[in-house]
């Protein structure tokens, strides 16, 4: 057994797999919950109070798109009345101007809206949804006259990281303190759409460039956090900071995951929010406590320096990529299986294979 | 910039006793900063009236400290945040 872990500082709630977008790069599983399975608005409500309880001080309502629920406004008041710092993870469709009032008044502290592109017509190809991008800029400018909090997530991939400057633009001017450059990770449907997202190491490069510039040109007014997509990097990032360490997701139907793509790792057992307390499932959890501390881990990482840094990298994408979850993760280029990697960005093309829509098909 | 601003804890920046770990916390958007007794002692301070120097004054008198020192510390302290736009300056 390992040394008991402290107590985690965030959850993600996956309130629902409901979503009217269906972007290619979602990491939401392949089968996706259905609404029936969905937990109720109690049940959620105990779930945010045995979170407080637990240490979790930041609750982001994810999905999906959690305004799919007809109950947000009740959720969000039931996690701020459990003393939890609430922020919505939002595409902004489906939240009307009085929705956002209620949503206002029942203490939502924070927005994260997601920017598929910076124009309508290639971000309605990427979200597959026509009069998304328009639906979503009037949302924006209703988030900005009230003053919420604000930070924009634009989505980098093959087709939008050359627009990078410009994503970065229009974060300044919808008004947000802060933007999140997030390179697509390979998970769920992104996984399934690979070819088409993977940017090539020269569109990487000029991002960072671009992105070093942009931090100087708006120090004071925006800052900025770029997550790179790190099949280029030479070594894994700190999955989660660590295997049930300082977070925990919970599924539509009340799973507890240690991360969103945990349940692609076979043999895993995975506790419900229904069946067991938050503070069992996070200590005692089988799930939880696979992948803590070092006993688990294989060579090279049982004796790398780097260990307690990146914890060898993620296990799901050990799983996916070298179908071994206690390896070190493939993009590590001590990893035996770092050619598999290298393999998969010499076969990129010219040209993008068409998206896989995320769809509820697989049910 | 002004030379003794009013600082201020904008929408969004909240300061939280955590009562979990025992700690003041500033909760702010997607993260939560684990605070020590000075942070805490500052940022207490932080009620969108008070000047620097104000805030600089109350607490050189609460610890008995040379007030050209405090008054550098919270300096150094606060424009970290603002930097990072958890703080305003007005
Ligand atoms: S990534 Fe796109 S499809 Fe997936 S939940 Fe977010 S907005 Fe919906
Ligand atoms: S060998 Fe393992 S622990 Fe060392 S850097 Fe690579 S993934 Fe991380």
């Amino acid at each position: 057994m390992t040394e008991r872990p402290g107590p985690p500082i965030a959850m993600l709630a996956e309130l629902t797999h409901r979503c009217p977008l269906s972007c290619s790069y979602c990491s939401n599983p392949l089968e996706l919950t259905a609404r029936e399975r969905e937990l109720p608005t109690d049940v959620w409500a105990r779930v945010f109070r045995e979170a407080a309880d637990l240490g979790v001080l930041q609750l982001h309502l994810s999905g999906g798109e959690p305004a799919s629920r007809r109950d947000l406004q009740d959720l969000v008041k039931a996690a701020r009345d459990a003393n939890l710092y609430v922020n919505l993870i939002t595409s902004g469709i489906g939240l009307t101007p009085a929705r956002l009032d209620a949503l206002e008044a029942a203490g939502l502290d924070h927005v994260q809206l997601s920017l598929q592109a910076i124009d309508a017509e290639k971000a309605d190809w990427i979200g597959g949804y026509s009069g998304g991008f328009a639906r979503k800029l009037s949302f924006a400018g209703e988030v900005r006259q009230r003053g919420i909090p604000l930070t924009v997530n634009a989505v980098m991939h093959r087709h939008t990281i050359d627009d990078i400057d410009a994503a970065i633009a229009f974060a300044a001017d919808l008004g947000a303190r802060r933007i999140e450059v997030a390179c697509v990770q390979f998970y769920g449907w992104a996984l399934a759409n690979r070819a088409a997202l993977l940017p090539s190491r020269d569109q990487v490069t000029r991002a960072k460039s671009a992105v070093a510039a942009a931090r100087r040109a708006y120090a004071g007014r925006m800052t900025i956090d770029f997550v790179p997509p790190d099949y280029y990097a030479d070594y894994p990032k700190a999955c989660m900071g660590g295997w049930g360490s300082t977070g925990l997701n919970i599924a539509p139907d009340g799973t507890a995951l240690p991360c969103h793509a945990a349940a692609t790792i076979p043999g895993l057992r995975f506790d419900r929010v229904t069946d067991r307390s938050l503070a069992e499932i996070w200590y005692d959890g089988a799930a939880f406590n696979a992948f803590r501390g070092h006993e688990w881990m294989q060579e090279p990482c049982r004796s790398c320096a780097r260990r307690d840094r990146d914890h060898g990298g993620c296990r799901c994408q050990a799983m996916a990529l070298a179908s071994d979850p206690h390896a070190a993760d493939p993009v590590c280029h001590h990893s035996a299986a770092r050619s598999i990697v290298d393999h998969i960005i010499s076969e990129q093309t010219a040209a993008s294979p068409p998206f896989i829509y995320r769809s509820h098909k697989h049910q | 910039m002004n030379a003794d601003p009013v600082p201020l804890l904008p929408r969004g920046t909240r300061l939280h006793h955590d009562r979990v770990r025992d700690t003041m916390v500033l909760l702010v958007p997607e993260r939560a900063l684990l605070l020590d007794e000075i942070g805490t002692a500052i940022l207490q301070e932080v009620d969108g009236k008070s000047t620097l120097a104000a805030i600089s004054a109350r607490l050189a008198e609460r610890y008995g400290a040379p007030e050209p020192d405090v008054a550098a510390d919270i300096r150094a302290f606060l424009d970290g945040l603002v930097a990072q736009r958890l703080v305003d300056y007005q």
